[in-house]
């Protein structure tokens, strides 16, 4: 092994030789070049002990001082994962979830604003923006389509229709609506979305719903900026800059499987990331940053799977997997097992021998492993092409414990009523929820007309936060603290009232409605088994996302359908005939008033007829008496 | 002493009708002694005239017929009660609080209440009501109703004692001006009798407590109300000639918004000349009555404002309240012409359309005063028609107060010239405006200038009623001054025209 080891060593400096090169010029280069990464797979499989690339890389640099002059090298500790998941659903789509996982152990805060310039597997645009505008935490997502919780059950990482995005800056930050504008442009440029159309009047500061993932115990809520837009449509222009920020791009591992064509014919794609500081090893002495890509796709058996509950890796992707990222150090597929101990719900080829337990989402899950750094997984074809075919009818599905959904009431186009309704449907539990909700200004909400009622009885909020807005300048924030008795509907109501706007202010499509973004419902819902608290084992990504802190309970975040109201329109053709009219009238008024103001009155004489005047004119000169 | 008027009255040709017993004054004694000297006159003129000069001459003596008015009075007060209790009780109640023409987003009670709510709860000002009715809402939420009926209560009864002393101060000039001989001759019939003004402060009350639109505004709960009775005790304390009063309603009602401001000239003229001052900048008097009166104004309205700042502590209210007058942020569609011509303004006309609409409300008090200063409650019915009709956020319950007027000048209906075609057109747009609002809003089927085309006709309507009585006024002036039968120099008969 040692013999082997020295003689890959040549070959091995040689590489990691031209990567210190590529990244020299401070540009995000990840090795994307084929044969690049394919040696670097050798190296990694051929030398477990010099595995760590960083250690390499450190003797490396100490050979050579004046590189070290040159520029400080980055420190040798940043390490990605990709993994997949996929979950059959009871309605017989299913469910693709990718998540890559790049942590960083570096600060870009602290180091002030020499910042930092050596950029290797993160993101070299996301770290600049983070380091330019002191945030602390950023959670950002595309979605297009609605997650269906009670056909689909809970996703793992939720988000709601459109964009949303959230962000904690650091407590140093003294303008912090300038720094978000400016980031919110900035995002918008780096993912080709409509960010810039976030402004104060779509922004809210919750109060509790929305606490920082990451570490540190933020709690003063005005360096917390949370906007959605409910409208922005996600396609492929938000895709590809997406997929660029993996160090792998598109060309291996996992991301292979991302072909827009592909992804977007699907009834739930949702696309995220979320960087936040993580602790750096279980002890927690320094902080890292972890970036989390997330995607999520929910393929529909009757448009992607033509009907038939048969599915596999390159029907859904028309890709199979052949390598794994390189620059991985792990990179694995989940296939959800659960319901299939016995093999006789579906058939899974070729099957693996695998097998892991996690606990997510309050209830404990066996998956079907595939390490895709192992060979022998891709098999004789090199490649791997999962196979999932039903055999057997599902039953109906547990009922997620909690959902929700929304609507409005109410007919005609002066008012409404708003209903969100809770669902609790955990059988003898009670527990307490937020709930947010960020209504634009341009519907008049009346709070004093809240009533929260579940089982036919009045159910007070114990707390509520209620932000008024402000017209044209901020939105409507309502959030408060309900308690969901044990399996029951909680309901809550709230009047408003739409206004009129000024004939700019609305959308080109000015009858198809305004979006009104999804309420936000956070939780911590009871746990049927005991939730995992060691933050520090090995556990797959999607079951360590949110933090868990008992074991009792796990957070569970719900967004609800966002709504669709119309307001009632002025007629967009005639604003030169409104202002000729109304102008008219006043112009009555007026020209009335000063008739009788200025004239007085008098007796009408009327004037001789022209005749007689001439007759006249003739006779005064002739010298005769007038007529 | 009955019996020699009749036998006068038959002497005179007149007729029968005229001399009734019933409608005679209970006390008529003094009426042979004062007949002597005006037979004279009567011979000369109409017949219809003779009662009124005989009931005219007998007030001189301070004879006037004072029967007691509170029963009646009483009565049409149990009777609007009734009428806004039912209602209020009914299903009726919830449709009109919401309808647009009764409320507005500046007297919504609604509003208030969601001001009230926030301002509890959160601690948080918010205003589209002023602090003050904000703070009153804290003593009335639990009883709105009866608070609502009892401020229309106090606004109809101030309303009747304001029109009873300015009638009483109308016959009085009158008196002096036929003492003097100031009038022509053929002036009889434009004199005003105690008969015909007898009943007139019980038809104002009469019609502010049961116009509908009144009615309306009381059950919607609209504070509307409110600026109502602030305005008729401004009216009723400056007729009585208390300067004090007159200037801290002023000062509640312009602090409740704005335009009442306008006011403040009828206001100091009526008392100048209740206290014969001549408005002549040359006197010191004059002067010196003026500063008073505006000190007392101006400090009154300070001690309110300042009020408001030690109630909430901060004077975010200033821009919210009266900024939401003026710049006019609330598009919501009501009966003014403001809500439809700022929703299709031009972005760069906006600043420079909203400067001319609200000089418009506060330009006309200049000219209006130099020319009715010997008239000032004429004046003070014009600028509140002026201000209802051209104000940010009117609602009916505006229009229901100087509609309350019309019976005290309904000795100028002779000279109004289109009163029906008018008439007409507001009883029209009052019952289109919920059928077009319907159409829009409901079914869909109409679009906005169909409500707009009403709103524009409501107030063209107004306008020609306003200006129409305006005309009257000055023309009946102008009569009462030259002769009510105008001749041409040729002698043939004359048409009077505005020139």
């Amino acid at each position: 092994m040692a013999a082997l080891s020295r003689k890959w060593d040549p070959l091995f400096v040689l590489v990691l030789g031209s990567l210190v090169f590529s990244c020299k010029g401070d540009v995000l280069k990840t090795s994307n070049d084929r044969t690049e990464s394919i040696s670097a797979t050798k190296i990694e499989e051929s030398s477990p002990q010099a595995a760590d690339l960083g250690d390499l890389r450190q003797s490396d640099e100490a050979e050579s001082n004046e590189d070290r002059k040159a520029f400080t090298p980055p420190p040798p500790n940043d390490q990605f994962q990709e993994e997949m998941v996929i979950r059959p659903l009871y309605s017989g789509d299913i469910y693709a979830s990718f998540q890559f996982r790049t942590q960083w152990d570096t600060d870009f805060l602290h180091d002030g604003k020499k910042a930092v310039s050596h950029y290797r597997l993160f993101p070299k645009s996301l770290g600049q923006v983070l380091s330019k505008f002191s945030v602390r935490e950023l959670h950002i997502s595309f979605t297009q389509g609605y997650w269906r919780t009670m056909q689909w059950g809970q996703p793992f990482i939720p988000s709601p229709p459109g964009a949303e995005l959230w962000v904690w800056f650091h407590h140093t930050v003294t303008d912090v609506d300038g720094n978000w504008k400016e980031l919110t442009n900035v995002l918008s440029g780096i993912f080709c979305a409509s960010l810039n159309f976030i402004d104060s009047t779509n922004t809210v500061e919750p109060s509790a719903s929305f606490k920082p993932l990451g570490l540190g115990n933020a709690t003063d809520h005005r360096f917390l900026r949370y906007a959605t837009l409910p409208r922005e449509i996600v396609c492929t222009e938000n895709l590809t800059p997406w997929k660029k920020l993996l160090p792998c791009g598109s060309k291996a591992g996992l991301a292979v499987l991302m072909k827009s064509e592909k992804l977007f014919h699907s009834s739930f794609h949702s696309q995220a990331v979320h960087i936040r500081p993580v602790c750096k090893d279980w002890q927690c002495t320094s902080t890292a940053w972890e970036l989390r890509q997330t995607l999520n796709v929910v393929f529909d058996l009757y448009t992607s799977g033509q009907g038939k509950k048969e599915w596999s890796l390159f029907k859904m992707f028309s890709r199979t997997l052949t390598e794994a990222c390189p620059l991985a150090s792990s990179s694995k597929i989940y296939v959800d097992v659960t319901d299939n101990p016995g093999g006789e719900l579906f058939d899974l080829s070729p099957s693996s021998p695998l097998i892991s337990t996690a606990v997510v989402l309050g209830d404990r899950r066996t998956y079907s492993v595939y390490d895709l750094t192992k060979k022998e997984t891709f098999g004789q074809l090199r490649s791997l092409n999962l196979l999932l075919r039903w055999k057997g009818e599902s039953d109906d599905m547990l009922r997620p414990p909690l959902h929700a959904e929304r609507y409005v009431s109410g007919f005609g186009l002066q008012k409404g009523e708003i209903h969100t309704c809770l669902y609790n449907s955990h059988p003898y539990r009670a527990y307490p929820v937020l709930l947010l909700d960020s209504l634009p200004w341009y519907l008049r909400l009346y709070v004093h007309t809240l009533t929260v009622t579940s089982k036919t009885r009045e159910n007070k909020p114990s707390y509520i936060h209620y932000q008024p807005s402000k017209d044209r300048l901020r939105p409507h924030l309502l959030e408060m603290l309900v308690q969901l008795p044990p399996h029951s509907v909680t309901e809550v109501t709230v009047q408003f009232e739409r206004a009129l706007l000024k004939w700019t202010e609305y959308t080109p499509d000015p009858n198809h409605g305004f979006y009104i973004g999804s309420s936000v419902i956070s939780a911590l819902v009871p746990s049927i088994v005991a939730m995992d608290t060691n933050s520090t084992r090995d556990r797959p990504l999607f079951s360590s996302f949110f933090p868990t802190k008992e074991e009792s309970s796990y957070f569970m975040r719900v967004y609800t359908e966002p709504l669709l109201v119309n307001l009632p329109t002025p007629d967009f053709s005639m604003p030169y005939n409104v202002i000729c009219l109304t102008c008219t009238v006043v112009a009555v008024g007026y020209g009335s008033f000063y008739n009788l103001l200025t004239r007085t009155f008098q007796v009408d004489e009327p004037s001789a007829p022209l005749a007689k005047r001439l007759a006249n004119i003739i006779r005064r000169l002739r010298g005769v008496p007038l007529l | 002493s009955l019996i020699s008027l009749t036998s006068v009255a038959f002497l005179l040709r007149g007729n029968c009708k005229h001399v009734r017993t019933k409608d005679s004054p209970p006390n008529i004694c003094g009426f042979n002694l004062i007949l002597v000297p005006d037979i004279k006159i009567c011979r000369l003129v109409n017949v219809k005239t003779v009662i009124p000069m005989v009931q005219l001459l007998n007030w001189r003596r301070g004879l006037f017929p004072q029967t007691k008015m509170a029963a009646p009075l009483t009565l049409v007060l149990i009777l609007s009660v009734t009428i806004r209790a039912v209602l209020f009780r009914s299903s009726l109640a919830e449709l009109i609080s919401e309808r647009v023409e009764v409320v507005s987003p500046l007297n919504a009670w609604k509003r208030g209440l969601f001001c009230y709510y926030v301002l509890q709860e959160n601690n948080i000002s918010l205003f589209f009501q002023t602090p003050l009715v904000i703070y009153l809402f804290h003593f009335v939420v639990d009883y709105a109703e009866i608070v609502f009926m009892i401020v229309d209560g106090i606004t109809a009864v101030a309303l009747y004692l304001a029109v009873q002393n300015y009638n009483k101060n109308v016959f009085r000039k009158q008196k002096y001006a036929l003492e003097a001989d100031r009038y022509p001759h053929d002036c009889l019939e434009l004199m005003r009798s105690p008969k015909e003004m007898h009943y007139i402060p019980l038809k104002v009350a009469m019609f502010y407590l049961l116009n509908p639109f009144t009615i309306l505004s009381c059950v919607a709960k609209s504070t509307c109300g409110l600026n109502n009775a602030v305005m008729a005790l401004f009216i009723l304390s400056t007729l009585k000639g208390s300067a004090l009063l007159s200037a801290i309603f002023l000062a509640l009602a312009t602090y409740q918004s704005i335009y009442p401001l306008t006011l403040f000239a009828p206001g100091l003229l009526f008392l100048l000349q209740r206290l014969y001052i001549p408005v002549n900048p040359c006197r010191s008097r004059f002067w010196f009555f003026t500063v008073q009166y505006s000190v007392m104004f101006i400090g009154s309205l300070l001690v309110i404002v300042c009020l408001s700042f030690f109630l909430l502590g901060s004077w975010d209210f200033i821009p919210s309240v009266y900024g939401f007058i003026l710049s006019v942020p609330d598009l919501t569609p009501n009966i003014g012409l403001f809500w439809y011509f700022f929703a299709e303004m031009f972005e760069h006309f906006r600043f420079f359309f909203i400067c001319v609409f609200q000089i418009n409300v506060f330009f006309y008090t200049i000219p209006l005063s130099v020319k009715l200063k010997e008239h000032p409650v004429f004046l003070i019915f014009m600028q509140i028609a002026i201000i209802s009709i051209f104000k940010s956020y009117p609602t009916v319950g505006d229009i229901a107060l100087y509609m309350a007027f019309l019976p005290v000048w309904s000795h100028l209906y002779r000279f109004l010239r289109n009163i029906f075609l008018v008439s007409c057109v507001l009883l029209a747009c009052t019952a289109l405006f919920p059928v077009l609002w319907h159409l829009w809003i409901y079914a869909g089927s109409a679009n906005s200038n169909f409500y707009y085309a009403i709103t524009l006709l409501f107030n063209v309507g107004q306008i020609l009623l306003v200006s129409d009585y305006f005309y009257a006024y000055l023309r009946r002036e102008h009569h009462l001054s030259q002769g009510l039968y105008l001749r041409r120099k040729d002698g043939s008969e004359a048409t009077l025209v505005l020139k």
